[in-house]
């Protein structure tokens, strides 16, 4: 649905400086009906990238292709009608503040010059969906952030979008409404189909919705693909911080010289689960049969949108043979095994 | 003597120059929005170009609009004056003062015009393009209702100013209450008259800004 080639993005400097290189030779590619997410710290040029996806930032270098319609290679007239068809929403949600919200959701239907009647039967549609039967004839200074957000979700579907874009949707939000926000996004991408790409700076919200994920520092993408695997095996250490912020792990070495209760022989141990596999007794029904006995220091259990995970640290106490052979056990019942200490 | 003082003033002159202040008013307004709103709309967009020519025809019209507003009115009006006869034919009268009215109030109102276009949330012109919003569907659609307090605001401002400008044009046969101060308080040494035109003149003022403000807060939704 969307295919990004080797964008590049300057900022130019002043006089004789350099300009600062937003975006370095990304390379993109979105599957259609797919829920992407853009993961960075502010500045990492995540934002700079949302909005080379309908050109309201215009690279430097590169291509962008959005339903296989080259962005960069058209007129004004024609690059407007293809916006109409790319949905956008907004952290600070955008939206007219001397309209109502009956009147904002109605704004892009109105501006490709919709008939009457079909506006109203789309609008009180939308108005459905999102669920502000209530507030239709309400100003956006009467309404919640929440309600904002949702009124800022109708207005980019009225026009039937193949895409929405989402720009730090729930950054202003409470975790509360950022649950129920992320729910109706992922409902309208099931419904709908249509291919969601969001931008963030919480894991929690690729967790929650995404399918693939992109972790971009620097202007470059230093990591991309789906978000179990990026979430269990980050490999750069951009996207270790994010996961150790939210999964509040913290520093693993320190478990590594823990003494507190250690036997003869004990073992510190990271397991991960991946799958169904989470729920299941694996731990005790392999470490009682071996006669070990188990204290668990530190987890996580969890799921990434409908995949369950764990990561737990464990020590185990037992012979120097059961610890080994226990350690294959997990390994063949499906879980990760590393030994720590 | 306050009758004594009542009784010496000509209330059908008193009614006849405000007749005309309020006709020198509504009509050089009424000009002013035609001519300053379209101006203040230019000079926002062309302000946020990054177009070389773009910014020139920017910086000069800018220039223009300074010039006019740093002349003082009573100065503009006599200077202008061979160019209020070619427009209007005269020079006097109602009607050769309102081309100078226009003149100094035009630009001094698209730069309020200008200013309260700035005001309006960059974030809702970004949201109004992501949706493929021509520049025309932005500044009638998104800018002048997202900004209609502050050009109504601004146009009292304008209207009050308007009101200053008019009794200053009876300075040069212009008319109105300003001309009827003069002529009686001024030149005839009868203070009453003068005192009742000015009493008129801050009704008219007040009037201005009691609706201007009760607009305002009819558009305001924020």
């Amino acid at each position: 649905m969307i295919e990004i080639r080797q964008l590049s993005k300057r900022y130019p400097g002043k006089g004789k400086t350099e300009g600062l290189l937003a975006l370095d030779r990304i390379d993109l590619h979105i599957e259609a009906g797919e829920i992407y997410g853009i993961i960075g710290h502010s500045g990492a040029g995540k934002s700079t990238l949302l909005r080379t996806m309908n050109l309201l930032e215009r690279p430097t270098e590169g291509s962008i292709q959005v339903a296989g319609i080259e962005l960069t290679q058209l007129n004004k007239k024609e690059l407007q009608q293809q916006r109409s068809k790319i949905g956008m929403i907004f952290q600070h949600f955008n939206l007219l503040s001397s309209a109502t919200v009956y009147d904002n959701i109605a704004f892009p239907l109105q501006l490709v010059n919709t008939p009457k009647h079909k506006v109203d039967a789309k609008v009180n549609e939308l108005i459905r969906l999102v669920g502000l039967e209530a507030h239709r004839d309400k100003y956006p200074a009467q309404l919640s952030g929440g309600q904002k957000q949702r009124v800022g979700i109708a207005r980019a579907l009225a026009n039937d979008p193949k895409v929405l874009l989402c720009d730090e949707a729930t950054s202003a939000l409470d975790p509360q409404t950022t649950q129920s926000i992320l729910s109706l996004l992922l409902q309208i991408n099931k419904q709908f189909g249509i291919t969601i790409v969001l931008i963030t700076h919480e894991m929690h919200v690729i967790q929650t919705i995404c399918d693939r994920v992109a972790v971009i520092h620097g202007g470059r993408i230093v990591e991309q693909g789906k978000v179990v695997d990026v979430f269990l095996k980050p490999s750069h250490a951009v996207t270790q911080e994010f996961i150790m912020e939210e999964n509040h792990l913290g520093d693993l070495s320190s478990w590594v010289s823990f003494k507190n209760g250690q036997g003869v022989h004990s073992r510190i141990m990271k397991i991960h689960y991946l799958g169904e596999v989470t729920y299941e007794p694996i731990l005790h029904r392999v470490l009682s049969a071996a006669g070990i006995e188990f204290a668990i220091l530190q987890g996580t259990i969890s799921r990434m949108k409908d995949v369950p995970y764990g990561q737990l640290i464990i020590r185990m106490d037992g012979k120097e043979e059961a610890l080994r052979h226990a350690a294959v056990a997990l390994a063949e019942q499906g879980l990760e095994v590393e030994v720590l200490a | 003597m306050f009758a004594e003082l009542w009784n010496e003033i000509s209330w059908s002159e008193v009614s006849k120059a405000s007749t005309e202040t309020l006709s020198m008013l509504g009509f050089s307004v009424l000009f002013t929005l035609l001519l300053g709103l379209p101006l203040g709309i230019f000079l926002y967009l062309t302000s946020r170009s990054k177009a070389v020519w773009v910014q020139i025809i920017h910086n000069v019209l800018s220039v223009v609009v300074n010039i006019l507003r740093s002349v003082p009115f009573i100065i503009l009006m006599i200077a202008i004056i061979p160019l209020t006869k070619t427009l209007v034919g005269t020079s006097i009268g109602i009607k050769g003062t309102i081309p100078a009215l226009v003149l100094a109030a035009a630009p001094f109102f698209a730069r309020l015009v200008e200013t309260s276009l700035r005001e309006v949330d960059r974030g809702v012109i970004e949201a109004a393009q992501a949706m493929g919003a021509s520049t025309w569907q932005i500044v009638r659609k998104v800018l002048l209702p997202e900004a209609m307090p502050g050009l109504i605001a601004g146009l009292t401002i304008t209207a009050v100013t308007l009101v200053s400008y008019t009794a200053m044009s009876g300075f040069v046969g212009g008319g109105g209450l300003g001309d009827l101060a003069i002529r009686y308080g001024y030149l005839r040494y009868e203070a009453t008259v003068m005192v009742v035109a000015i009493i008129v003149l801050v009704l008219m003022v007040q009037a201005l800004q009691w609706i201007g403000d009760a607009f305002v807060k009819r558009y305001t939704r924020k």
